[in-house]
């Protein structure tokens, strides 16, 4: 289904040709040209060094030294939750709060403008914040629930699992504006006409949302999810700035581990390693995402 | 009350719940939780600028913060050391804070000159096998960027930009280029073709086309993909970490990063450091809020 109609007719399949005349031989030059640049950027910056990194941490041996490591298991068990939950409570939580941003009284507009503000604030000072809201007994998290409520706050980076989880919620924190607006980018496309035919059927409130609005933007709600794993996976600053893997390094992810391997431990070969070893995980991902792009689907 | 109303269509003899207008009851109720989950938003949102704000104003430089709400003796010190560069790791922060900009600028000017390049020739020109072109955004973020910093680090020593500000920028650009590609192609739809064909038969070439029609169609796109260019690069931490080595080419965010080395920091320094750090992207975030709608329209795009 296809909201911008008047489009329409330039959607084509892949390995199809566009409607119009077919590329003069000149033209092949001038498109190669084009994309000159970015192929270089992508030969140079993607290719190689990924090449150089597989080439680094082909020896087998590196892999068994990582299963035997108890802190790499640990930390495959974080990284695998704080993806799992992270990306799926954000974008849930962002698909209900777009149904909040559609609306067009002035304080959702002014309230779209402070919550953006969550997304274009620096990953560093956000993340340096929550560290200090977060830490011993005396951050503003644990003084703001001993003056209103009268409790003791747990110390929060003193447990993996706890430290784990508050690394999840700066996570979610930092990107959820981010897809929430891509999500009332996605509603504001729905044609007015459908809300319309969905409300004499009866369909408002809840059921609208279930029957009309979340089924339109299932193929969008599948892209970002799979585009926010993938990005996910690569997140260094949270883990490295929020708890900064303490206690003893029980809440780190591959990202800041292979860092530390490589690092703090002088074993590049090991930190790679640590880190090639997501591949099976994120491939997958990324071919799933790279069907849906090229068949259109993301299109609503 | 319009005729449409579905309410009005039920059969005779159905017992209206509650109240004799249920919708609006139910609008009611609308608004009052759409307020509800507002207030918790806003405080969900400002909660750790506030925190900022606190330790910052906070005169107490050496010790730890402790557990007050409110600040009780709020001083601007913090931000005159940071001005002055009057702290040891703040020392030539306004060198620093250039190095940050000139990253952050260089970045955003590649991409959107790479990103507009490539869009066109895949969008507009369709090579043959222009489709297969067309996956390297997606692979580019197969591999997330943290995880090939290491071999990056030795890939940029034997490209000659060890501990260079182009080094950062080349990573930046690397990694903010896939999402502007993807972006730029979304918003392509909207241009149409006829305008490339007519131009085309009076004669111009691909570059012309690209110059006059494409570019300056494209100019929302092009900001809000210039802006978040901008945005990703000023957020990014751990390529600036690793790859400038020396104090000359220091940025901001790994003078702020740097304070965790230290045992008995002033954090109000800290805070402050990272107050002003915040403020350039948050100051051009607001200023082209208008235009960078629609670098979020990873959907359909409503014409």
């Amino acid at each position: 289904m296809s909201s911008v109609t008047e489009t329409r007719a330039l959607d084509f399949k892949a390995g199809e040709h566009p409607p119009g005349r077919r590329l003069q031989r000149p033209e092949v030059a001038w498109a190669l040209a084009f994309l000159a640049p970015y192929l270089a950027v992508f030969a140079a910056f993607v290719v190689y060094p990924v090449g150089h990194g597989l080439w680094l941490a082909r020896d087998p041996a590196l892999y068994a030294e990582l299963f035997a490591d108890q802190r790499y298991l640990r930390t495959v068990v974080n990284t695998v939750l704080f993806v799992g939950l992270g990306v799926n409570l954000m974008m849930f939580a962002a698909v209900l709060l777009s149904g909040l941003f559609v609306r067009r009284e002035w304080w959702v507009r002014a309230l779209l403008a402070v919550y953006l503000l969550c997304w274009a604030l620096p990953a560093v000072p956000a993340f340096v914040s929550f560290h200090w809201m977060l830490i011993g007994e005396q951050g503003l998290i644990n003084g703001l629930l001993r003056e209103l409520f009268g409790i003791e706050g747990p110390i929060w980076f003193n447990d993996g699992w706890l430290a784990l989880g508050c690394n999840i919620v700066a996570y979610i924190w930092k990107w959820m504006p981010f897809w929430t607006v891509v999500f009332v980018a996605g509603r504001m496309a729905i044609p007015q006409e459908i809300y319309e035919a969905a409300a004499v059927d009866g369909a408002t409130g809840v059921r609208r949302f279930l029957h009309v609005v979340f089924p339109l933007l299932a193929n969008l709600y599948l892209v970002c999810t799979l585009l926010a794993t993938l990005w996910t996976v690569g997140d260094f600053n949270t883990v490295y700035l929020v708890s900064i893997g303490a206690p003893a390094r029980s809440s780190e992810v591959l990202a800041t581990l292979g860092f530390h391997y490589a690092f703090d431990a002088a074993q590049p070969a090991l930190g790679i390693a640590a880190a090639m070893s997501a591949l099976p995980l994120v491939v997958p991902v990324a071919l799933v995402l790279m069907r849906r792009l090229q068949a259109g689907a993301v299109q609503l | 009350m319009s005729l449409a109303s579905p309410r009005l269509l039920r059969p005779a003899g159905t017992v209206w719940p509650l109240l004799a207008r249920p919708h609006r009851l139910r609008r009611r109720l609308g608004t009052v939780l759409a307020l509800a989950v507002g207030v918790v938003l806003l405080i969900w949102s400002l909660l750790p600028t506030y925190n900022m704000l606190l330790i910052a104003l906070d005169a107490e430089g050496d010790t730890e913060y402790s557990g007050i709400v409110w600040p009780a003796d709020p001083t601007l010190d913090s931000f005159r050391v940071v001005m002055a560069g009057d702290y040891w790791y703040l020392e030539h922060f306004w060198h620093k804070f250039a190095n940050s900009l000139l990253i952050a600028l260089a970045t955003m000017v590649l991409t959107v000159l790479i990103g507009s390049l490539a869009s066109f020739a895949l969008g507009r020109m369709r090579l043959a096998r222009g489709w297969l072109l067309g996956n390297f955004p997606v692979v580019t973020y197969a591999v997330p960027a943290s995880f090939l910093v290491i071999p990056f680090y030795r890939v940029m020593r034997e490209y000659g930009l060890s501990d260079s500000l182009w080094a950062v920028v080349a990573a930046d650009v690397t990694f903010a280029t896939p999402y502007a590609i993807l972006i730029l192609q979304q918003y392509a739809r909207l241009v149409p073709f006829e305008l490339d064909e007519a131009a085309q038969i009076d004669g111009a070439s691909p570059l012309v086309v690209y110059r006059s029609i494409y570019l300056p169609l494209m100019a929302p796109a092009l900001v809000a993909v210039g802006t978040f260019a901008l945005l990703f690069a000023w957020n990014e931490y751990l390529y600036q970490y690793l790859l400038l080595t020396s104090d000359r080419n220091m940025t901001v965010a790994v003078a702020i990063a740097q304070f965790f080395d230290a045992d008995e920091a002033p954090w109000n320094h800290m805070m402050a450091a990272a107050i002003v750090y915040a403020l350039p992207p948050v100051a051009i975030f607001l200023a082209l809020r208008r235009w960078t709608a629609a670098g979020f329209s990873l959907g359909g795009i409503r014409a």
